[in-house]
């Protein structure tokens, strides 16, 4: 093995074993961001050794052993503050005297403090994007350079929000526990947030020509698995990851061999996965037997699964999608939802329809500077022969289309309309 | 990235019959891969002997019915999962052969590991 194959090695095996190591050291000693800290020590420790000593025979193993002597011996450098202390360090160590035993390590379920670590991660009190910062890092298993990377930000800057984040947990004093009741609904749908902001971060960036970027659709996709296997009753999780997995199916059908995109009535539908749009299509109707057909995410990924039945684009009951996003617009009351609702309207009962729709939401705020809204229009007015009118709507669209490609796309469609 | 590993075992080796132990190993394994979001899908087989083969031989289409005696390495189960790296799927199989080491003392076989066409950086 050379030093990058055993380097990639460690990494792979910290991956797999992190979650568990974190939830171990938490529950040794009450503190996420200790236990967090300390796991990257043991990662350290790992970086440093294995490359000499070679891959241990089970890796899982040596970081557990690694981990929970960093953790023994933090609690022994610590003073003695309270009782309970000495009492977990003699429980500690009596536990210190023996290795783990790997299957012992398989037998422990970790299921509800790996829950308790998801919602600490994801906890309301910290900002966006230290949740997504916290949740690749403690869940996932990424490190710093890799989350930087995935983001396309510098180093520095998801080290201070990770910094940052571990602060206000520790000061904040916040129990480490799974909520319940009410308290747990909201906290899931932070939770289910910070998945989606990571899943949509992956899936609208344009593709890097850095292959070392982590994949955020994979990290979250495995996050919303994580998620349904720990809470499998929670309708909108197994909703989000019926969204997420149908929209993912269509990867490979979304750029050509330049990078350039293709939209979706465009794309080669033999290229989408069909394995994948079958989990989606297994996690949508779980969310419904759930109850759960009205959800945020759950609508979304029905719309997207109308698309995933059609084998042909002329095939797609545009009619249920324009129900579709008349309910999801009741639930979000955004504009931009409504914009949707009038092309699939447009789609289904004609141009004139989809104006119409359009008509209402013109003087939305939200609205003013989006470029998809005259973009939309001059597309309606085109196919009503309203060439002068739709000619001029493409010429907004490209004033303000962030985008050069996207500019030049409107202004060739703004010259083609005569 | 997606992989399939597949385990493969020399026909003697009779993999059709895990001890008791192994299987609930594996299980565990498979258990804790699934629900870590990485593990799409696995199952073991049927031994070969109940397996049938369509073959084109000199542009001649047959069907054949086990046992297949001349096969010598035999398929015995398999996993698909999704990895973010080749590495953690490697980890893995290493990890589902050791608990063959531990719990079927003597058995000899190979996992290979196999990333599908067609997905971004494979």
């Amino acid at each position: 093995m050379t030093a990058a194959d055993t380097h990639r090695a460690v990494l792979a095996a910290w991956r797999v074993e992190q979650p568990r190591l974190i939830t171990s050291l938490a529950r040794m000693l009450r503190d996420v961001p200790l236990a967090e800290e300390l796991t990257q020590e043991a990662l350290l420790a790992a970086l440093e050794h294995w490359p000499r000593a070679g891959v241990p025979d089970r890796p899982g193993a040596w970081l557990m052993t690694t981990a929970r002597r960093l953790a023994l011996n933090h609690l022994q450098r610590a003073p003695m503050l309270e009782r309970n202390h000495a009492m977990l360090l003699s429980e500690l160590e009596q536990e210190q005297l023996l290795p783990p035993d790997y299957e012992a390590m398989l037998d422990d379920d970790i299921g509800d403090e790996m829950l308790r670590l998801i919602f600490t991660a994801c906890h309301p009190l910290l900002p966006y994007d230290a949740r997504t910062a916290l949740a690749l890092r403690m869940v996932c298993g990424l490190t710093t350079v890799e989350i930087a990377r995935a983001f396309l930000v510098p180093e520095a800057t998801i080290s201070q929000r990770i910094v940052r984040a571990k602060r206000t947990l520790s000061e904040s004093g916040l129990a480490y526990e799974t909520p319940h009741g009410g308290e747990l609904a909201a906290r899931l749908s932070s939770v289910l947030e910070v998945v989606y902001l990571i899943f949509n971060e992956g899936y609208t960036a344009a593709r890097g020509d850095d292959w070392l970027r982590p994949d955020l659709c994979g990290e979250a996709l495995r996050l919303g698995r994580i998620v349904i296997a720990i809470a499998p009753d929670e309708a909108e999780a197994h909703g989000l990851l019926a969204l997420m997995e149908l929209n993912a199916s269509r990867t490979a059908a979304r750029t050509d061999a330049a990078g350039e995109p293709i939209l979706l009535l465009d794309q080669d539908r033999a290229l989408w996965d069909q394995l994948q749009i079958q989990r989606g299509m297994r996690s949508l109707a779980r969310a419904e037997e759930l109850g759960g057909a009205g959800g945020f995410y759950a609508l979304q990924a029905a719309i997207v699964a109308c698309h995933a039945r059609a084998a042909r684009a002329a095939e797609t009951d545009w009619l249920r999608i324009a129900l579709l996003y008349a309910e999801l617009s009741a639930v979000t009351r955004s504009p931009i939802v409504e914009l949707n609702r009038a092309i699939a309207v447009g789609m289904a009962e004609g141009p004139a329809s989809g104006l119409a729709i359009l008509d209402r939401i013109t003087d939305a705020r939200a609205l003013k500077t989006y470029h998809l809204l005259p973009s939309v229009r001059g597309d309606m007015l085109r196919r009503l022969g309203r060439h002068d009118e739709a000619r001029a709507a493409f010429e907004a669209a490209a004033a303000l289309a962030g985008n050069k490609r996207e500019r030049e796309l409107l202004l060739r469609r703004a010259r083609e309309t005569v | 990235m997606r992989f399939m590993s597949i385990v493969t075992a020399p026909r003697s080796q009779q993999y059709g019959h895990p001890t008791p132990e192994l299987l609930e190993a594996m299980g565990k394994l498979a258990d804790r891969e699934i629900k870590a979001g990485r593990m799409i899908d696995n199952g073991g087989l049927m031994p070969i002997d109940q397996a049938v083969r369509i073959t084109i031989v000199d542009g001649k289409l047959s069907v054949l019915d086990g046992p297949f005696v001349e096969a010598k390495e035999v398929i015995g189960g398999y996993s698909i999962t999704e990895m973010a790296s080749k590495e953690e799927a490697v980890a893995l199989a290493i990890e589902f052969m050791q608990l063959h080491k531990d719990h079927m003392p003597g058995w000899e076989g190979t996992c290979e590991v196999r990333a599908f066409a067609g997905f971004a950086g494979s």
